[in-house]
């Protein structure tokens, strides 16, 4: 099974995939999601979000800027306001 | 009865005029679909910040609400935030959002309030100062912008919140074009701040976890949808402009042909009048030898 992992920011949809897990730079430290994770919300730090396509494949780095981040039923929502690519 | 040159002249006049109107309707077009995209692009991340935004508003209430939820609790200072094109040549799209905020400025007025002005592009400075001249609070100028980027959106809604924190006003409204299509862009005013409470919140029954706690959160959260407003509105303005640019040129070309159309005719008549009158002469001169 997997997460359902979007990255949105301003301008566009950046990400939208089924993937297994995606490790968030929280405001109060790092937190890994998979799927099936309790509801929770938190702020974003400025960093790095690493998306694992795979259970134990290189993690795919992705820099956000200013953001929040939403676990619900429908998987993990980031939004950033600047991502670079 | 205009001479012949002067005809001529005249119809060489239109028709360059008509290539100009063809060429900024045919730009307007493809900026259109552009504008159209972005602003579509841009749906996703504000339908998502705004239900979050509800689903919070719905848990902070009362005192320890933020100041940009909660207000500054009077109601007397009004700022109405006026979005313009900074360019002309779209029609009566900037005369209707300036229309929208004198009307929102003269009902606020009779209801007792004060009310200034914040104008963000170039359009709707003359217009609103010739009736407003000494409420204009600040003019933003955005007319180095392309297109429109989250940035210069970012500085408005900053500087936006600096005043608000700063007790220079107690509500503030956005009025900007919505754009519905080519034909019609309707300006449309909504309260920017305090950010007003979401009506149908839907009822979370999951118990959601916090990091760190809603009310920081929320006060993380609200400069941040202010943000995404104004940059919809700009979006929006974008669109609208080039919607209303290229239906206001393809009349303008058309009529273009048709004053061409006209003038040619008259042109050809007076060559003929010409033409006859030069023969009667010649007969008449012959007749007389």
């Amino acid at each position: 099974m997997a997460l359902h992992f979007e990255l949105v920011t301003p301008s566009k949809l950046v990400r939208s995939e089924d993937v297994h897990m995606v490790v968030v730079p929280g405001a109060e430290g790092e937190f890994g999601v998979l799927e099936g994770h309790a509801p929770f919300m938190s702020t974003v730090r400025d960093g790095t979000v690493q998306v694992y396509k795979t259970e134990g494949a290189a993690p795919e780095n992705i820099e956000v800027r200013g953001g929040f981040a939403e676990v619900g039923d429908k998987g993990l929502t980031v939004l950033a306001e600047h991502v670079e690519d | 009865m205009a001479s012949l040159k002067e005809l001529k002249d005249r119809i060489k006049s239109v028709k360059s005029t008509q290539k100009i109107t063809k060429a900024k309707q045919m730009v307007a077009a493809a900026k259109l679909r552009k504008a159209q995209a972005a602003a579509e692009a841009a749906r996703p991340y504000a339908e998502r910040l705004a239900g979050v935004m509800g689903s919070l508003a719905s848990k902070v209430s009362g005192d320890s609400a933020p100041l940009l939820l909660r207000g500054t609790g009077s109601n007397q200072r009004h700022l109405l935030v006026v979005v313009n094109t900074d360019k002309g040549l779209c029609g009566g799209l900037n005369a209707n959002i300036v229309k929208e905020a004198k009307k929102q400025a003269r009902k606020l007025i009779a209801e007792g309030k004060d009310v200034t002005f914040y104008l963000v592009g170039k359009k709707g400075r003359a217009p609103i100062k010739r009736d407003y001249a000494s409420k204009i609070e600040h003019h933003y100028d955005t007319s180095d912008m392309r297109n429109p980027d989250f940035e210069e959106a970012e500085k408005i809604a900053d500087d936006l919140v600096a005043r608000f924190e700063k007790g220079e006003f107690d509500i503030a409204h956005l009025v900007y074009p919505v754009f519905k299509s080519a034909l019609a862009q309707d300006p449309t005013t909504v309260q920017l701040l305090p950010v007003p409470a979401p009506e149908d919140t839907p009822a979370s029954d999951a118990a959601v976890e916090y990091e760190p706690d809603e009310e920081e959160i929320l006060e993380d959260l609200l400069p941040r949808y202010i943000k995404t407003q104004l940059f919809g509105a700009l979006l929006e303005r974008e669109a609208s402009e080039q919607g209303a640019s290229m239906t206001a040129m393809d009349n303008a070309t058309r009529n273009a042909g048709e004053l061409i159309d006209k003038l040619t005719i008259q042109y050809n008549r007076s060559r003929q009048a010409a033409i006859t009158t030069e023969l009667i002469e010649i007969i008449a001169g012959a007749e007389a030898l």
